[in-house]
């Protein structure tokens, strides 16, 4: 089932939740909604389910309005952040309640209900708890049985308020793996909320990254990551140094550094800031040919196969630390020891006008 | 094979640095027991102590005359009315309260412990002022000849309002530390609002709801202060058990006053128990949830 | 926008706030509003004349002063035994810490008999007392016995949780400190449990003013030496003096809902109080 959210707002008190947003979900896909804390994921996920309501704007379920419709009309499954098992059912009957409380006509014959609950709870590799209640349970089972519970009423659509959040690190990553397996089977439209970039980036199609009410940018985690729309995803995203420097007619410049800037070919001599990855930057001994940074090395990391620096710039006020990643090889042929004189220049950058904070 | 458990103490053992010396310790709990022995434990053990001083006959001839039956009988009937319609007044009021924000929910919690706060004898005064012959629908009762001041209607009015808040206020904030995401989630899982509150709400909160009855109804069975003003003293009509109480003791048949106070009294011991009993449940019901988080 | 309530997929508030509402004033508010509405039938020289003859302003000051006694006592026992259940143990705890309910549990009525079986002058330990000048049964002295036995679970039960909730590092940091067991109590362990034990405190003290059958038995109730207001309020209503009767009932509420506006006050502060720690 497809989804699309047109112009929706959502304002608690003085408080705006959901500035204008706009969005649409392709059928099957599984799509991250990633953001800090009371950036609006979470209510725009429970207004999509029918938790909330908006107060203006449209969400449509295959092109059909459902703004209005009750949450029981939707046929979507939602896990909730602390997963909300009912504590007084075992297993067994938290999974069988969406079947059984359906109205009689609809219902399904006992037999066939056991029959889909033991499916659900093999399929969650979970049917050997069928009896437990859920205090017995681990976090990462928990999980599991909320995501059959809401799969049970096979829903249209699959809903995860932060699905990894209460877990510890490495039932998180085993549960990730877990869930995009599954969705790669049952190619139900999910969408999951999360705080995480490395989560987000990791498990979905499309990402979609919020800040303060609205959508940054929309995109493949290799887009969002690689191609960062603004300073905030760039920020939100993974390690990034910044360099200040100055624009003009499509050439920057960073110290003595000059790079070639098409995209902003119609700025006049700007203040700019440059995002750089810690990986796009070239680190060298010696100053080949053209113009590079002066850098020291303060500090070295070099645990795993990516060899961690941290760099101050020379005859710079600025002594923020710059981060820099290269190969375990690269690290070798440098013979680097703290202290060292480096020179640096960034492979790959992003410029932005320089906005004041 | 052999499983190793390893048990840590929930609290971390008292050493010298933070416990006080053996006489102090041992002083201020012979202190404290002395204080409550004289206080509550004396005054307890006299009770059933002046009951049977007497004699078993004695004894059971008072809690088999005909009137104490009848009082026996009013004060169940009482609290069978006004237990009920207290508990679904206290559950709807901790519906609304604890699975919904709106505006005015403080003040609308204030209200409801607003009985605890009034004496007894003035709950009992404003049901006179309202149904009384000089009250605002005396006239009117009296012509449709019906009673509720000195009989049986003004002593249920007189114990519901007393109990008002028993229940109201113990499951609120049990269904506050509970939540709304499982009802949240069967309704998603297309739950009606009567299943989800039969099967989800209902089970969570069942031993707060009988701890809730339990104080409600032992208040309810014992009240004296309202029930006296409203009841008139009908010996064998319009007496529960405590005002048989008071009216055996002003006669100066003291073994007879007792013996019925001590039906009242066990009726506090067996509240007790089951209070202490359900308190652990309730905690257990409180915390799972602290658990899952 | 703003908005009576928040939405939500759950059903039901109309239906239960309706209900809660609609039960409440039938129940407690109107009939409440009575003794107002009555009194309002008096003017202000009248009302003023009412409240204030001798014989009910001593009947506030036994009222007061017997249930500010009762309230302190209770502040001073209650806190040790709150302090004697959270951190000692002894045989037979759990009995006496269930039993300490008993005055909620037992009916007022019983409680007024068995105190004065108790401290009359042939009774246990009035006995004792009276061959050394104390007499208590029939006198004021018998109210403030009554009052404390009422209000000994308030104080015991605000405090004990508070108690139990200080944590040991808090202690053990000041003792590390160079502070001796007294310091802790008064610097650390004291501040912290103040608020609750002011609420424990105004908890018992709202609970006595209004009291009436454990009170009754014990007092003798003679006019101007041991009657207290709400027996006054009864006295009144049995000579058909009802606009008396709800014009002192009136003082008592109006006294009941400020103490019920400072525990509140007292209550919040002390969630604060412990939030913050």
């Amino acid at each position: 089932m497809s989804i699309e959210i047109r112009h929706l707002s959502k304002q608690f008190g003085s408080f705006a939740a959901l500035r204008d947003i706009n969005l649409n979900i392709h059928s099957g896909e599984l799509l991250a909604l990633l953001g800090p804390s009371g950036s609006g994921k979470t209510t725009l996920l429970r207004v999509i389910a029918g938790l909330e309501t908006a107060d203006s704007g449209q969400v449509l379920f295959n092109n059909e309005d459902a703004t209005s419709q009750p949450i029981q009309e939707r046929q979507v499954g939602f896990v909730f952040q602390h997963y909300a098992l009912f504590r007084n059912m075992t297993i067994f009957e938290n999974v069988a309640f969406g079947l059984r409380v359906r109205p009689r006509q609809n219902r399904l014959r006992v037999q066939e209900i056991h029959e889909r609950v033991t499916n659900l709870l093999k399929l969650v590799q979970l049917d050997w708890l069928a009896d437990r209640y859920p205090h017995q349970l681990s976090g990462g089972q928990r999980q599991r049985i909320a995501l059959a519970r809401a799969l049970a009423v096979e829903p249209k659509v699959l809903l995860l308020d932060e699905p990894f959040g209460a877990l510890d690190a490495k039932v998180r990553k085993e549960l990730r793996t877990w869930l995009r397996r599954l969705h790669d089977e049952m190619h139900i439209t999910s969408i999951f909320v999360t705080h995480d970039q490395e989560e987000a980036l990791e498990v979905s199609d499309r990402v979609v990254v919020m800040n303060e009410g609205c959508i940054e940018q929309i995109g493949t985690p290799d887009e969002v990551y690689e191609r960062p729309a603004n300073p905030f995803v760039y920020e939100f995203l993974g390690h990034v140094n910044l360099f200040h420097g100055r624009i003009h007619q499509g050439r920057a410049w960073i110290g003595d550094v000059e790079i070639d800037a098409p995209e902003h070919a119609e700025a006049e001599d700007l203040a700019a800031v440059a995002y750089v990855r810690p990986h796009d930057i070239e680190v060298d001994r010696v100053m080949n040919g053209e113009s590079a940074l002066p850098a020291q090395v303060v500090h070295i990391l070099s645990v795993g196969p990516v060899v961690k620096l941290e760099l101050v710039q020379k005859g710079n006020q600025n002594k923020n630390l710059i981060q820099v990643e290269i190969s375990k090889e690269r690290f070798r042929d440098l013979q680097l020891v703290k202290g060292d004189q480096v020179f640096i220049k960034p492979r790959r950058l992003d410029l932005f006008p320089h906005q004041l904070h | 094979m052999t499983t190793i458990t390893i048990t840590y103490p929930s609290k971390v053992q008292r050493t010298a640095l933070t416990q006080e010396p053996v006489w102090v310790r041992w002083g201020l709990i012979a202190i404290a027991l002395t204080f409550l022995t004289v206080f509550l434990f004396v005054p307890l053990l006299l009770v059933f102590y002046e009951a049977l001083k007497k004699g078993v006959d004695v004894y059971f001839a008072a809690i088999t005359d005909p009137d104490a039956i009848a009082a026996i009988k009013l004060t169940l009937t009482a609290s069978a009315i006004a237990v009920p319609l207290n508990l679904v007044f206290g559950i709807a009021a901790a519906w609304a309260i604890a699975k919904f924000e709106f505006r005015g929910k403080h003040i609308l919690i204030t209200l409801i412990d607003l009985p605890f706060s009034v004496s007894p004898v003035i709950a009992g005064l404003i049901y006179v002022l309202v149904f009384g012959l000089q009250g605002w629908l005396g006239p009117w009762l009296a012509e449709h000849d019906l009673k509720i001041i000195f009989a049986v209607p003004g002593i249920v009015l007189a114990t519901i309002f007393v109990t008002v808040p028993f229940i109201a206020r113990e499951l609120i904030p049990l269904m506050q530390a509970q939540g709304t995401e499982e009802e949240e989630a069967a309704v998603a899982l297309g739950a009606s609002g009567w299943q989800t509150f039969w099967r989800i709400t209902l089970p969570n909160i069942k031993w707060g709801l009988l701890y809730g009855i339990i104080l409600c109804n032992a208040r309810a069975m014992g009240e004296f202060g309202a029930v006296s003003v409203v009841s008139g003293h009908i010996r064998g009509s319009t007496n529960t058990l405590p005002l048989h109480v008071e009216i055996l003791y002003n006669e100066y048949s003291y073994a007879a006053s007792f013996a019925v106070a001590s039906l009242l009294a066990l009726l506090a011991l067996i509240t007790l128990i089951i209070k202490t009993f359900l308190e652990a449940k309730v905690a257990h019901q409180k915390g799972e949830l602290n658990h899952e988080h | 926008m703003s908005t009576f309530k928040q939405h939500s997929v759950l059903p039901g508030f109309n239906l239960a706030l309706g209900f809660t509402l609609l039960y409440l004033s039938l129940v407690v508010l109107i009939p409440l509003s009575a003794a107002f509405i009555r009194t309002a039938e008096l003017n202000w020289p009248e009302f003023w004349a009412t409240v204030t003859t001798p014989r009910v302003l001593a009947s506030y000051r036994l009222t007061f002063g017997a249930s500010f006694a009762a309230a302190l006592t209770n502040a001073v026992f209650g806190l040790l035994v709150a302090w004697v259940l959270v951190r000692y143990h002894f045989p037979g705890k759990r009995v006496v810490d269930a039993l300490i309910d008993l005055p909620f549990a037992l009916p007022t009525a019983v409680a007024g008999i068995a105190l004065t079986a108790l401290y009359a002058g042939n009774g246990w330990i009035g006995r004792v007392l009276e061959p050394l000048g104390i007499k208590i049964a029939f006198t004021p002295l018998g109210v403030y016995v009554a009052l404390t036995f009422i209000g000994l679970p308030f104080v015991v039960r605000t405090v004990q949780p508070v108690l139990e909730d200080i944590e040991t590092e808090l202690e053990e940091a000041a003792a590390m400190l160079g502070a001796n067991r007294l310091q802790t109590f008064l610097r650390i362990i004291f501040p912290t449990i103040f608020p609750a034990l002011m609420t424990g405190f105004a908890l018992a003290f709202a609970r006595a003013i209004g009291e009436y059958g454990s009170v009754i038995f014990i007092a003798g109730n003679m006019p101007m030496i041991s009657e207290i207001t709400p027996l006054l309020i009864i006295t009144k209503l049995e000579q058909y003096d009802y606009t008396g009767a709800t014009a002192i009932a009136v003082v008592m509420l109006v006294i009941s809902f400020i103490l019920l506006l400072i525990i509140n006050l007292l209550q919040w502060w002390s969630r604060r109080r412990n939030a913050l720690a």
